[in-house]
């Protein structure tokens, strides 16, 4: 990106060519490779110097040239500056790695969400609009990315080297990550965190396309039905419209608007509801009793899968009135659906 | 000035013999060994022991290195090659890093150093040793019975739901073994605080005693929490009792937190002892005390005290709030400094000294070298931004091979060739050494280089195959693994033959200062017949030169 250009352009073409390192695809990716030359050189620095000071003190006083030692206490100067320096040292890569790490892990505001369950062994990324995928994903360049991701079974851990962003995926908790993809081109995705038998064999591709490529591919994909709509399925079937229907007689909240306000429990505090907190309520509903409501509804722990449960937060999320759910961009060609409305969550 | 220093005999180095009555003859039989209170006929049993599972724990790092040869999974399957990872990593850092140095140099000379006859609890020492090897049968049982596949960390939920392999076996090893390390751990303690001779104040103390204080302190308060996490791992297993199961309203990060609470500090009960391991052999071959003693002794129980507040930084991508990963970060770069301070002062140790480059002192070059690259590559798994990238890759793996086999591994064997002739009265044949030496430090190099770079190209650890572009870095690195094999092999070849054929060492072949180089080769099973008294510091060169002065008209 915009570190030092000219050198830095040349520096990286040359490790490209030369296969020691990896493509530089995200725009983290050159910020990242920037601190990583810093610590090199700090690195080489440091080794030449101790490499040094042994060879030049083996060969200035060894016995031959040097019968007796000259004892020497110490030196408090010494022993200080070589605790400064390092120390200096240190904390500018503490400042730096810091930075580096909150502009890696706290995404924009903007970011178009994708969900990923990972399992043994495989990776499948649900995009809002229905698009399911395995060991694969697609996104297009210029755009922030945002994954929620989930497990659900072992830790996996999803990595994209040559995106330089990586993160665990944990069962039962949401964990997220973003990038933004800058070249067109497939990128490998590995599972990190050693998972069983086919760890080594839970690898996927990222396919980067530009803009115009992606409509194409997400309108070829589409299953016709986009998560909120697979969401709003489950909502009937697993009974939760019985109590959460919204009229004043309901037994249950209603949940049109819920997402992103601060809702108070019967508990007396206050929480943020987001994927995490709605997941949680899902399953286990007596910890989270909305303050005016009776403790009645059933845990739906083990009836439901994670996908499941992607589909009800994202039909959640989307259900503005309680009405019915929002058309999303790639399902037009579904007829079951109420015309697009402004403030509707897009994929 | 000497006149109070009993010395058992001082015979003229050329004519020197095995002095008649020693620790090795003293009693005879196996089972004189099998019931021994002897600090050092434990400290031998242990030698004998660590270095068998060494070998097993190497064998299994060829076959890691033969599959990897290739990006196919050819060589053998998944789950068997997921087996062959978990054991060596097992044996490696349970059987062999951990008891390393402390069971058996430490044990050795840690009450001749001090100046006392043995070690505060002869029998719990003993005992010790009977708990590893327990330890070490179940951890054998779980691989003959068809392996273990959690890797050394026995991560939950997989360990503890999505395994049939013999998980309970091989974590009831490692529980066993930890009392055998927490009972090293309180034996040093007590005999560091209660047993010094006269005139051994604290800052009389070798090094070798310090370093070996602070890993023991790690041990004693650190490995409880290991053994609770292995009975919270197996009650899991067993009985399901949820505590680590997100469905049972459990936490799997629990489980992180409390196996790095221990496994952070468990890296410096490897490598600490290994420092002072260092320390003695720089001073002897440059006939110096140590720069700046008092900084070396107290960096080692700050780096002892801190490491217990680090562990975090090895959940940065777990998800950790951001906030406590910037303290865990910034807590991680204060105690790199320490080690900092100690490299640079062993550097200076050589200023102005009279330098001589026997084999120890090779070995302890090779571990500058080698622990500077570990420490500084830490660094970059400290940034946080840094590790993310750099996490579970097999940067990890080459940055923990050269601070625990290129820092620890060439610590143990500068000590085992430094003691080895106060050991078993015997020389071993120096150029053969020096060969194995520089044999270890170039296979060593070409093994795990190779591992940085794959390791910022992204290839994960724990991978039984890989993306073929992988390939040519991986065959490097298999080519250095053979090439270390030998320089592994070759020690055990010619240390075995010197006890034979060996020459005679005499009492102190290196003319060092400590306390048991004033004793004779092999030592006495009582050490010392008279309690000796202590007059002067650690690494006084002008002492000992004095003193073989009035030996030499006293004797002659
Ligand atoms: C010839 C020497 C060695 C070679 C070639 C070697 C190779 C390897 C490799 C390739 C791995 C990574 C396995 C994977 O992630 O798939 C590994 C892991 C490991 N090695 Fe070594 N190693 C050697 C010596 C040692 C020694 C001497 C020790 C300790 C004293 C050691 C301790 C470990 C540990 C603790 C692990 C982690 C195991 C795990 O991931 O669960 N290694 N080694
Ligand atoms: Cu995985």
């Amino acid at each position: 990106m915009h570190i030092s250009p000219v050198l830095w352009q040349f520096l990286v073409k040359w490790l490209n060519a030369s296969a020691l390192f990896p493509r530089e695809a995200s725009t983290i990716a050159p910020y990242a490779d920037a601190l990583y030359f810093f610590l090199l050189l700090i690195t080489v620095v440091g080794l030449t110097l101790v490499g040094m000071l042994i060879f030049g003190f083996s060969i200035r006083y060894r016995k031959e040239k040097h019968p007796v030692a000259v004892q020497v206490e110490g030196s408090t100067l010494l022993e200080a500056t070589w605790t400064i320096i390092p120390l200096a040292l240190f904390l500018i890569v503490f400042v730096w790695g810091a930075l580096l790490y909150f502009r890696i892990y706290n995404p924009p505001t903007n970011a178009m969400n994708i969900y990923v369950v990972g399992k043994q062994w495989m990776w499948k990324a649900e995009h809002p609009g229905g698009q399911h995928e395995i060991n694969a994903l697609h996104v297009p360049t210029g755009r922030p990315v945002q994954l929620t991701m989930i497990s659900q079974d072992v830790f996996h851990s999803f990595s994209i080297p040559d995106f330089r962003v990586k993160r665990e995926v944990i069962p039962g908790r949401y964990s997220t990550v973003w990038f933004q993809a800058t070249t067109p081109g497939t990128y490998h995705i590995f599972c990190t965190q050693y998972c069983g038998t086919n760890h080594s064999a839970m690898i996927g591709e990222v396919t980067v396309l530009s803009p115009d490529d992606y409509d194409k591919w997400t309108q070829e994909s589409t299953s016709g039905m986009s998560l909120a709509q697979n969401g709003e399925r489950l909502f009937a079937s697993m009974g939760c419209n019985a109590c959460h229907s919204g009229s004043a007689a309901a037994r249950g909240p209603n949940l049109a608007g819920v997402y992103g306000s601060k809702l108070q429990l019967a508990s007396g505090s206050q929480v943020l509801v987001n994927d995490a907190y709605l997941r949680d309520a899902i399953l286990n509903p007596s910890q989270h009793i909305t303050a005016g409501y009776a403790p009645i509804m059933p845990t739906y722990q083990g009836q439901i899968s994670e996908d499941g449960l992607i589909d009800l937060v994202e039909y959640i999320k989307a259900m503005q009135t309680n009405y019915r759910v929002q058309q999303t961009l790639t399902t037009s060609q579904s007829n079951q659906t109420a015309p697009t409305t402004p403030g509707t969550v897009k994929p | 000035m000497s006149a109070t220093h009993t010395i058992v005999n001082l015979p003229d180095q050329r004519t020197a013999t095995i002095p008649k009555r020693n620790y090795l003859n003293n009693e005879d039989g196996l089972l004189s060994w099998l019931f021994t209170g002897d600090h050092k006929r434990i400290a031998i049993l242990y030698l004998i022991s660590i270095t068998f599972f060494f070998f097993i724990g190497g064998a299994f790092a060829g076959l890691i290195r033969l599959e990897l040869l290739t990006p196919q999974p050819d060589l053998v399957a998944s789950d068997t090659y997921n087996k062959f990872f978990s054991m060596h990593g097992i044996v490696m850092i349970f059987l062999f890093l951990v008891p390393s140095v402390p069971a058996t140099l430490g044990n050795f000379l840690i009450p001749i150093m001090v100046g006392a006859k043995d070690l505060a609890f002869p029998k719990v020492n003993l005992l010790s040793w009977y708990l590893y090897w327990i330890g070490g049968l179940f951890t054998m049982a779980a691989l003959v019975l068809g392996g273990v596949d959690t890797g050394w960390t026995f991560t939950t939920p997989l360990s503890t739901h999505y395994l049939n392999t013999h998980v309970v076996t091989a974590a009831t090893g490692v529980f066993i073994i930890g009392f055998s390390s927490i009972f090293t751990g309180l034996n040093f303690i007590v005999t560091i605080h209660r047993m010094r001779a006269p005139g051994m104040t604290w800052f009389r103390m070798p090094l070798f005693c310090w370093s070996n204080y602070a890993a023991s302190i790690l041990m004693v308060l650190g490995t409880p929490v290991l053994a609770i996490t292995l009975v919270l791992v197996a009650l899991e297993r067993l009985v399901g009792i949820g505590v680590f199961d997100p469905t049972k309203g459990g936490d799997p990060l629990l489980f992180q937190h409390l196996f790095w609470f221990y496994s952070h500090p468990a890296v410096y009960i490897m490598i600490l002892p290994g420092m002072g391991v260092i320390s003695e052999v720089i001073s002897t071959f440059s006939r110096k005390r140590v720069f700046g003693y008092t900084a070396v002794a107290f960096s080692s129980v700050a780096i002892a005290l801190f490491g217990f507040f680090v562990w975090a930084h090895h959940m940065f991508i777990m998800g950790v709030s951001n906030y406590s990963a910037l303290v865990f970060s910034l807590l991680t770069m204060l105690v790199a400094v320490p080690s900092a301070i100690k490299i640079f002062n062993w550097a200076f140790t050589l200023q102005k000294g009279s330098i001589t480059f026997e084999t120890p002192m090779l070995y302890a070059f090779g571990f500058l070298g080698l622990f500077t690259i570990g420490g500084m590559t830490g660094v970059f798994l400290g940034a946080l931004g840094m590790d993310i990238h750099l996490t579970e890759t097999y940067f990890i793996v080459a940055h923990f091979h050269f601070v625990m086999v290129g820092g620890m591994l060439m610590a143990f064997l500068a000590g085992i060739h430094f003691w080895w002739p106060k050991m078993t009265g015997r020389m071993y044949p120096e150029s053969l050494s020096k060969l194995a030496a520089v044999t270890t430090f170039i296979g060593f190099n070409l093994t795990f280089l190779p591992q940085f770079i794959l390791g910022y190209l992204g290839m994960p650890r724990r991978y039984h195959a890989y993306p073929p572009e992988f390939q040519v870095l991986n065959v490097l690195s298999t080519a250095g693994a053979t090439v270390l094999g030998v320089g592994y092999m070759l020690p055990l070849l010619y240390l075995g033959w010197s006890l034979k054929y060996g020459a005679i060492a005499g009492n102190n072949p290196w003319q060092a200062t400590g306390l048991e180089w004033q004793i004779q080769s092999p030592p006495l099973t009582e050490n010392f017949i008279e309690t000796p008294v202590v007059d002067h510091e650690a690494y006084d060169y002008e002492w000992l030169a004095h003193k073989t002065a009035q030996e030499v008209t006293t004797v002659g």
